[in-house]
């Protein structure tokens, strides 16, 4: 059958992940992005809403399945808030999510818990490379067996937290494929000063060099990656969805507010159809979102065809949508006092986040 | 409840059969009908006429088969959990209509049009008769011949603005019969339903007119007129862009008398819009089918185009960034997303109707989307097979012209924006015009 309406259980979950987004996230999103930093007890009070928690078996200290589709719904409502907290909340799942999906059962056991059952403590992965033709299929960062261990050498960009994290998810290059290993703190990874983007001021990110670290073998989580990509880009296509709607929401509030020519903005057609067409690209990614996310969670053989495209069509709409949401507030929309021009530039950023996040 | 997307086995069974009847009885022809314009495939007229009556379905109609459900009730009430305790199955019926109409819609939309059971014609009875009438008027379709039904809605002057219809019935107390004159455009099957053709059996026409002037939409009704009624002349067949095959009428009534039992809802003006919204309740149950039927253009032309490729040696590269694809693979790539995302749209909004929730908004989002997408991509696809895709020895460009009309009848792509913004703004007709 067909279903449009999440589970009992998921309405649960999600109704907590939006009163956090709307009270915490979307309060803090300002001043966090202009002050370049994130408070801890907001990241931390995120993480006590439990979506990563909730989708990691008992064995491994959680106490629920994984579902994309719980995931996706989460994701969109984190983004919605706001997209560096939403980042920051979700950091951990960088770690975990792989080791949960091309981990073997000791590597689960190990490396698992100890993030799921702690406050959140700063995890994270490395997949971004400097290249403008990034390609996670094909990593320039490589790994190459040596003994009992393997021998990572390459440069990252865009790693989140990468200055302070216990450990991290490093992806390389094994004979031509794409796999995972684990390395800890202190093993002389080189980590930059931070980076600076064109939004996402509030998240700290990292470039950081691989100059031949050793890792034991293992370390090497040596699952198929791709549905590992697939997740990331579901997830990548949630966010834009919520950034989108952000974005909606606030035009059209500031547009029934707003007098011209003695009626409000939003009764103009010129306005008004950008907002119905908006709001048609959302949906329509968002149900998108949706079926790949489901595939994704049955198993189906074009899942990871689905991810892909969309994350392409949602990093398009979001584009369109928070372009517009600048274009409806006019003037106001370019200062920073609002937060459509935040939302645009963050739009922006989505055909170049795929591994920033994971559901 | 829960959100999948699992394909219902009726769905299934559906397009399994009627991807035949597209391959076989309609794919084959549609380069010659297109051709010769209005022109008749009896055969698949025939064909579609007994396989509907044997299977029970509906695809020449645009109210579904099963039980036949009214609109959705334009309250936020009855969310279709099934009430007493135990939850019933829900109904898939605009399910499977849906994708009866994309599937055929994939073999020739044209054809499509004139598949047998009454259109929008039968809808209309469907939505606003009462069952006195719908026994009467709806039976014959599943009678010994193919029989269509028409509604006639539009005129030279009124469009969209159905408000500014001229065409006035007025009750002539001595005979109790409505007196209508007027004269309509744009009738969908309007010479197969309303003329003498041997093949077919005997048809009706809806038509729409104000009983009371001074009264706006409020006054607006429609009426039941059957085929060969005096004062009733089909006084042009009109020449189009696409769906040739599909005749587009041209209507004059004079003095054409009806029988008092013939108007659909209340003979009464009460000075509300009830009789009104209750045409505006039709379209929100029909958008998202003619939706569906823009869908599968697009869809052909999308599968005809990544096949053309194919056989030439171009393969998609799913999955790469975007900085290594080429031009055409960007291209192809947009068309599925913009195909598949317009596609999630139409079946949200049927499913909502099956599960008896309000879709105002999302049958008229599904609407414009699709609308939009199949005319982006069936230009999309002639411009990238260049000279083939121009060429009429392929149907691509056949599909490029059959596309349009789906983004205009049925309301027009601006049209549905405006019912899209008002839901979405909050406002009423009057705050946004």
């Amino acid at each position: 059958m067909y279903g449009f309406t999440p589970t009992d259980e998921q309405k649960m979950l999600i109704d907590t992940v939006v009163r956090y987004a709307k009270n915490d996230l979307r309060a803090a999103g300002h001043d966090a992005e202009e002050g370049k930093a994130l408070p801890q007890k907001l990241v931390s009070k995120g993480w006590e809403v439990g979506v990563l928690q909730a989708s990691i078996p008992e064995a491994y200290g959680g106490f629920g399945e994984r579902s994309a589709v719980t995931g996706v719904l989460a994701a969109e409502e984190l983004a919605f808030g706001d997209l560096a907290g939403a980042l920051a909340v979700m950091a951990p799942s960088l770690f975990v999510t792989p080791v949960l999906l091309m981990g073997s059962e000791e590597q689960k056991g190990k490396w698992i818990p100890p993030v799921i059952e702690a406050d959140w403590t700063p995890y994270t992965a490395a997949l971004v490379e400097k290249s403008f033709d990034f390609d996670p299929s094909a990593l320039k960062t490589t790994a190459v067996k040596d003994g009992d261990s393997y021998i990572l050498s390459g440069a990252k960009t865009y790693v989140p937290y990468a200055d302070s994290a216990k450990a991290m998810v490093v992806y390389a290059s094994l004979d031509g494929a794409t796999k995972a290993f684990i390395v800890e703190a202190g093993s002389g990874a080189v980590v930059s000063e931070r980076i600076k983007l064109m939004s996402l001021n509030a998240l700290p990110l990292f470039d950081v060099k691989f100059d031949g670290v050793k890792v034991p073998e293992s370390n090497l989580l040596d699952g198929d990656f791709a549905p590992v990509l697939a997740a990331m880009r579901v997830t990548n296509a949630a966010l834009a969805v919520g950034v989108a709607k952000a974005s909606l929401e606030y035009a059209r509030d500031y547009a029934k507010e707003r007098d011209v020519f003695g009626v409000k903005v939003a009764q103009k057609q010129a306005i008004a159809f950008m907002m119905a067409e908006m709001a048609m690209e959302i949906e329509s990614m968002r149900l998108l979102t949706w079926e790949a996310a489901w595939k994704l969670d049955t198993g189906a053989a074009d899942a990871a065809t689905e991810a892909y495209l969309a994350a392409t069509g949602a990093a398009d709409m979001v584009m369109m949508v928070t372009d517009r949401g600048v274009q409806i507030l006019g003037g106001h929309g370019y200062i920073r006092d609002h937060p459509v021009e935040k939302f645009m530039r963050e739009g922006r950023g989505f055909a170049s986040f795929t591994g920033l996040a994971i559901v | 409840m829960t959100i999948e997307f699992e394909t219902p086995k009726p769905v299934e069974n559906a397009r399994y059969l009627l991807q035949t009847v597209a391959d076989n009885m309609m794919r084959p022809v549609s380069r010659e009908m297109d051709e010769n314009e209005h022109e008749i495939p009896y055969s698949y007229v025939e064909f579609m006429h007994t396989a509907m009556k044997a299977m029970g379905g509906s695809a020449g109609s645009l109210a579904p088969a099963e039980e036949k459900p009214s609109p959705p009730a334009p309250s936020p009430t009855g969310r279709g959990d099934g009430g007493e305790g135990k939850p019933k199955r829900p109904s898939v019926a605009y399910q499977v209509l849906a994708n009866q109409l994309e599937m055929l819609s994939w073999g020739d939309v044209g054809m499509y049009l004139i598949t047998p059971g009454g259109g929008l014609g039968a809808a209309a009875v469907q939505a606003a008769g009462n069952a006195e009438q719908r026994e009467k008027f709806l039976s014959r379709f599943n009678g010994e011949k193919p029989t269509f039904a028409a509604m006639c809605m539009t005129e030279a002057g009124a469009g969209s603005d159905t408000s500014a219809i001229r065409t006035r019935a007025v009750l002539d107390e001595a005979t109790r019969e409505w007196v209508i004159t007027g004269e309509k455009i744009f009738v969908t099957a309007g010479d197969k339903s309303f003329n003498d053709h041997p093949e077919f059996g005997k048809g009706f026409i809806v038509v729409w007119a104000s009983i009371d002037p001074t009264a706006g939409r409020s006054g607006m009704r429609s009426f039941v007129v059957e085929a060969g009624t005096p004062g009733v002349k089909v006084t042009k067949l009109e020449h189009k862009m696409g769906i040739r095959v599909s005749d587009t009428a041209s209507i004059t009534l004079d003095a054409v008398r009806v029988p008092f039992e013939n108007i659909l809802g209340s003979p009464t003006v009460e000075k509300s819009t009830t009789g009104f919204k209750g045409a505006m309740a039709t379209f929100d149950a029909t958008r998202p089918l003619v939706a569906a039927t823009g869908i599968g253009v697009a869809r052909a032309a999308f599968e005809e185009v990544k096949k053309m490729l194919a056989e030439q040696g171009v393969e998609i590269r799913y999955g790469l960034p975007r900085q290594k694809l080429s031009s055409i693979e960007r291209d192809v790539i947009d068309m599925e997303i913009m195909l598949k995302s317009a596609w999630l749209l139409v079946l949200k909004a049927v499913w909502m109707a099956d599960n008896k929730q309000p879709n105002a908004l999302e049958s008229s989002m599904s609407k414009v989307k699709s609308g939009d997408i199949v005319t982006k991509i069936t230009q999309k696809a002639v411009e990238i097979m260049g000279p083939l895709g121009y060429s009429r020895e392929y149907l691509l460009e056949k599909w490029f012209r059959d596309a349009k009309i789906t983004d205009i009848y049925e309301g027009t792509g601006q049209i549905n924006r405006l019912v899209v913004a008002r839901q979405v703004l909050g406002y009423s007709g009057s705050e946004l015009r």
